[in-house]
């Protein structure tokens, strides 16, 4: 049986090639049918945020390749409850449905993984 | 045990000079290294170009010793090489660049690498960071 992957996703959407990064990992799995997931937290949450426009910076958005992960098989999608509400992020401003959760119950969600990737 | 290791920092981050010790490491405990995949800013590790000064460590001519050497399994996400101008001769023909960087025995190969890497070893191991 296939091992299972969770892909950390710590950083903005504006801030380098990380997110990106992150997410096309997530992407190629998808397309290899492997048990995925991705947790944002940290600055990470700011990708979810409906209603940005990168192209104002000549920036590509991520906003469709995030919303295509279930598309992809990648539909454990989690979101730190802690790194929105420290950033005044309301979980209504989210374009892509991911899972709240808490700090504590952040270990639960490792647990769920074989193998953890954090960029 | 079989480990795959993954580099996403720069050759002079904290987090690569760890990522070398610890497959240093590994094999001299007799454990086997099933492939070292350098992503992101990782993919600088790749490069033969880089010149540091002579009293200090160069990082990724070690890399590409501890591979060559042991014959392990280099291989540099192409998609994040390509954005950072780590090329090899193949890319920089393709793309009509002017220099190649990444020699053999690494070679330039896609994220599927990293997945596969993931799936035949005991534990995948990640260096990132500071």
């Amino acid at each position: 049986m296939a091992k299972s992957l969770l892909i950390v996703s710590r950083s903005a959407p504006w801030s380098g090639l990380a997110a990106r990064e992150a997410l096309d990992i997530a992407l190629a799995g998808g397309a290899y049918d492997l048990p995925l997931g991705m947790l944002f937290m940290d600055d990470g949450v700011f990708q979810l945020v409906e209603g940005q426009r990168p192209e104002a910076l000549k920036q590509k958005n991520l906003g469709a390749n995030l919303q295509a992960l279930p598309l992809f098989g990648v539909d454990a999608l989690f979101a730190c409850s802690a790194s929105l509400a420290e950033r005044g992020l309301d979980p209504a401003m989210l374009a892509v449905p991911a899972t709240l959760t808490a700090p504590e119950a952040l270990p639960a969600v490792f647990n769920q993984f074989d193998e953890v990737i954090t960029l | 045990m079989k480990f795959a290791i993954a580099v996403f920092s720069p050759p002079q981050a904290p987090a690569t000079r760890r990522a070398l010790r610890f497959t240093e490491a590994a094999l001299a405990a007799g454990h086997e290294i099933s492939r070292v995949f350098f992503y992101g800013e990782g993919v600088h590790n790749a490069s033969a170009n880089i010149v540091v000064p002579q009293d200090e460590f160069d990082t990724a001519a070690a890399w590409r010793l501890l591979i060559t050497d042991n014959g392990l399994d280099g291989v540099v996400c192409i998609a994040a090489a390509l954005r950072r101008g780590t090329l090899n001769a193949e890319e920089a023909a393709r793309w009509d660049r002017p220099a190649a960087t990444v020699l053999p025995p690494l070679e330039l190969s896609g994220l599927g690498q990293l997945h596969e890497a993931a799936q035949s070893a005991d534990r995948l191991v990640c260096f990132g960071g500071d």
